[in-house]
């Protein structure tokens, strides 16, 4: 049997059928299909806004929090299925779908639980009670004598589904926030680590990820971004692609350039092989100079974070006064697929396919930036590569929908080449910390105080397709979410926690995990380590004596015990040899209201090469209930492992005019060989909120690692990444 | 000119017909047989995301040429075996519940095949120098390293 494909459109075959089968959308096609697109409510107080019930007695969950590879999907539909008492097979989960879901806010800052899971639980109790009450009514039965089971409300002897009661019909309720939740006691789903749903299709190339969506007629397109970050376009040369095969056109938009082909090699091709002039450009900073520049930046408003006492007489009244300063440098997302996107628009109409953390937002910037109202555009989310914040999925959209424009509407993929993803995707902040503290003659602190330059949130990260193409944007006040760990949860006496908010980053700027707070972390938790240092205390001791929080003093002894900490001074007294092993503590309180985590870092330092070895982490973790342990235990690996990447390794390179560090080659993160053992124990508070998991675990590596080579070395580091080369110049410098 | 390439995919005769017979193989895997195993991430030969099994051997799918696999036997993820009737390691995959956004599980799996193939138990640090090329920002290495042992077991 033979089959012949050609890679042009349209596909040639002979004897049999092609054995390859291609579905859109598995779960959202569907509902579209029944026509419930335009009618359906999103309010996020509606009943239906989140659940319907069909005909069949499934239920679908209407989620505007998305599934971003973190196992929110799963966690979600156990989230309904125990309230609803169904089986999970029973629950059907649509995520971020303008048309579809509530407007839950942005998928960012492990909330999603938190607060998106639990407006869903909220939605899911008040159907509970409603669909108790309806049967009571058709049963005739008093409501108390009822109870929900297997998608059916039961008495001794008469049953009721919730198919027949609801099936296809809207519930046209608001939702109760009084409505009574189940008591965790008798939960039989929630808890469970239920086998995340997405394996078995991921592991066996079933699975359609953004990358793999396709629509009918759809062409391929590819941005030539420019040399220079604010270079002007000055000449295109189009007879330099004139060859290209599949070409259909080279779309040019101010500064925005681009190509659509209908296959995707054509279309990577002619991107090479575009000949365009730009003019010379060299508006950044230069990358040694970096903290002289950021401390020179302009600065919009200072943000008191804590004020207790008077810390600046305390300080000139202390004995000691220890002072340092912390960097951490600017790092990019590195999402393993890069980002794509799919724009149609049809009658005027635009119709997004994006990974995007925030469709709701998004479908706002592309209205801004294409001129027309957002009732007229949809976004949909389909999962894609890993995203760790805000990466570049918004701004493939945005390069797309000027494609497609330009093609006269018709479905444009765009997917960025890894050059485009390490030059383009929006970075993090380069963030730089001052630290003083005093202690007085008996050796207590009496003083703390910090300075943190951190970027100012305007609104939303702008499209790349529109700041080149001089297209609006749109602004929104945003949440200032960076300055939530500035403050720190011990409880000297005198404390001034002050947040400088930057007007601008060197390169566009976005939050990546966890912004903000993994920075204030590391110096905090430094900085509190050198404190106990200056006064010979047990850094676990010091941060026991000051720490006010019971439940924050529980996950402290639980992790003494874990790891079998022996109490003594850092840095330690019997170093020998070239390669010494040291062991770093830290301890965090998540925007200091909610999940806590304290970690050992394990480490061997080689004072020859200056390499860090991370060999484990060992991690007390409390985010109060717990909806899927296992789910939790894996987003606190992929946390530590991948900020134990960020503070060895990573920094993204620029010259005057733009990101050099283009592929993995310069931009290198952490590989099998170097990735340490993560040794896990969770604190489940049933009765408690769930809290988020994941970001809170990430902001204590560098902080632990620093500490450890410290007690290894005596040596402190300040400045992630702890390359070997400052490592060297560390024990150099002492 | 378009040019005839022949080759097999998941154990079927195939024959593409494309313009430039230079082009890598994922982009006939990916577009023109529209499988969705293996996967571009770099297009470099830098993250291993585009593995796939060329006459056995783990090749990187981004960096070969069509005309390098003329009347060659190519299998995918797809082609070692389905949800309901998983491989070994595609299985073992799924019981460590080994992946977070899983974009690196085709080149993980591609590989832990190639070695398994070849060692049967292999130990930690084999399992580790054997993924090296293979990037995964997640941070799943430690479920992907479980799996491949677990793998090795089940044989
Ligand atoms: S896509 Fe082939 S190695 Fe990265
Ligand atoms: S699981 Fe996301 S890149 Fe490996």
């Amino acid at each position: 049997m033979l089959d012949f494909v050609s890679t042009r459109r349209g596909v040639l075959k002979t004897g049999g059928a092609l054995f390859v089968t291609f579905t859109l959308v598995d779960k959202v096609l569907p509902a579209l299909a029944q026509g419930s697109a335009r009618k359906k409510t999103v309010s996020l107080d509606e009943v239906d806004g989140f659940l319907s019930v069909g005909v069949d007695g499934q239920i679908t969950v209407y989620s505007g929090k998305v599934d971003l590879g973190t196992g929110v999907r799963t966690a979600f539909t156990q989230i309904v299925a125990e309230e609803l008492e169904v089986p999970i097979d029973r629950v059907n989960l649509i995520q971020g779908d303008t048309a579809l879901t509530p407007d839950q806010g942005p998928t960012w800052g492990s909330i999603s639980i938190q607060i998106g899971g639990m407006q869903i639980r909220k939605a899911a109790a008040t159907a509970r009670k409603a669909l108790v009450e309806m049967a009571a009514e058709r049963l005739g039965v008093p409501p108390n004598e009822l109870r929900i089971e297997n998608g059916a409300i039961k008495s001794s002897g008469k049953s009721v589904s919730c198919a027949d009661l609801v099936g296809g019909r809207t519930f046209s309720l608001k939702v109760d926030k009084d409505a009574p939740v189940k008591d965790p006691a008798s939960y039989t789903v929630v808890g469970k680590s239920v086998p995340r749903l997405d394996i078995p299709p991921k592991a066996t190339g079933q699975f359609m990820y953004m990358q793999d969506f396709r629509v009918g007629g759809m062409l391929h397109g590819r941005v030539v971004r420019p040399l220079a970050i604010g270079a002007k376009l000055e000449n295109v040369d189009e007879s330099s692609v004139k060859d290209v095969p599949g070409l259909v056109k080279v779309v040019r938009d101010g500064n925005f350039l681009g190509v659509v082909a209908t296959t995707e090699w054509d279309a990577i091709q002619a991107a090479r092989r575009l000949k365009a002039t730009w003019s010379k450009w060299e508006g950044l900073p230069e990358r040694a100079h970096l903290w002289e520049h950021v401390r020179a930046t302009k600065i919009n408003s200072d943000e008191v974070t804590a004020n207790v006492g008077n810390s600046a007489k305390a300080l000139s009244d202390a004995s000691k006064r220890i002072s340092a300063s912390y960097d951490f440098a600017i790092h990019t997302h590195g999402s393993i697929g890069p980002s794509c996107a799919v724009v149609e628009i049809n009658d005027g109409k635009i119709t997004c396919w994006s990974a995007s953390q925030a469709t709701h937002r998004l479908r706002k910037q592309l209205a801004a930036m294409m001129a027309i109202s957002p009732d007229d555009i949809r976004c949909l989310y389909i999962e894609g590569s890993g995203c760790y914040g805000r990466n570049g999925h918004e701004d493939a959209a945005g390069d797309a929908a000027l494609l497609s424009r330009a093609v006269g509407g018709r479905p444009v993929r765009v997917q960025w080449m890894r050059a485009d993803e390490h030059g383009w995707d929006p970075k993090g902040a380069p963030v730089l910390i001052d630290l003083r503290a005093g202690v007085d003659r008996e050796g207590r602190t009496i003083a703390w105080e910090s300075e943190f330059f951190l970027p100012d949130s305007f609104g939303p990260v702008p499209l790349v397709a529109a700041i080149l193409a001089d297209l609006p944007g749109m602004t929104e006040q945003l949440p200032k979410f960076v300055v939530r760990n500035t403050a720190v949860p011990y409880t000297f006496p005198n404390i001034r926690t002050v947040a400088h908010m930057l007007n601008e980053t060197p390169l566009r700027w976005s939050w990546m995990r966890s912004p903000g707070r993994l920075e204030s972390t590391f110096a905090n938790e430094c900085f509190v380590d050198e404190l106990a240092a200056s006064v010979s205390a047990d850094p676990l001791d010091f941060r026991l004596k000051h720490l006010g929080d019971p439940r924050g003093v529980e996950l402290l002894q639980r992790l003494a015990v874990l790891t079998k900490w022996e109490k003594r001074t850092s840095p330690r007294k019997d170093a020998k040899g070239d390669v010494v092993a040291g062991r770093g503590i830290s301890y965090v309180q998540y925007d200091l209201v909610r999940t806590y985590v304290g970690a050992v870092a394990e480490i061997e330092v080689d004072r020859r090469t200056g390499e860090i070895r991370v060999e484990r982490f060992l991690v007390v973790h409390d985010c109060g209930q717990i909806i899927n342990p296992d789910g939790v235990t894996n987003q606190i690996e992929g946390n530590i492992i991948q900020t134990v990447s960020r503070t060895l390794k990573e920094e993204v390179l620029f010259d005057r005019s733009a990101v050099t560090s283009l592929h993995w080659a310069t931009y290198p993160i952490l590989t099998f060989p170097e990735v340490p053992d993560v040794i896990i124990e969770l604190i489940d508070r049933p009765n408690e909120k769930p809290w988020g998991a994941g970001e809170p675990a990430a902001t204590i590596v560098p902080s632990a690692i620093s500490n450890a080579v410290f007690d290894a070395l005596g040596v402190r580091l300040r400045s992630v990444p702890f390359t070997p080369a400052k490592v060297l110049a560390a024990i150099e410098g002492d | 000119m378009p040019t005839s390439v022949s080759l097999e995919v998941n154990g079927r005769a195939i024959v593409v017909i494309v313009d430039d017979p230079g082009m890598p193989l994922l982009y006939a895997l990916r577009d023109s047989l529209e499988l969705k195993g293996p996967r571009f991430g770099c297009g470099l030969g830098q993250c291993g995301t585009c593995a796939v099994l060329l006459d056995g051997e783990p090749v990187l799918s981004c960096e070969t040429p069509l005309t390098k696999v003329v009347n060659r036997k190519v299998v995918t993820l797809e082609g070692l075996g389905t949800p309901e009737k998983p491989s070994r390691v595609q299985q073992a995959f799924i019981d460590e519940q080994a992946a977070q956004c899983g974009y690196c599980l085709n080149g993980m799996i591609m590989q832990a095949t190639a070695l398994l193939a070849k060692t049967q138990n292999p130990t930690v640090p084999q399992i580790k120098k054997a993924l090296t090329g293979n990037l995964c920002r997640c941070g799943t290495h430690l479920r992907i390293i479980r799996a491949v042992q677990r793998a090795a077991r089940s044989a």
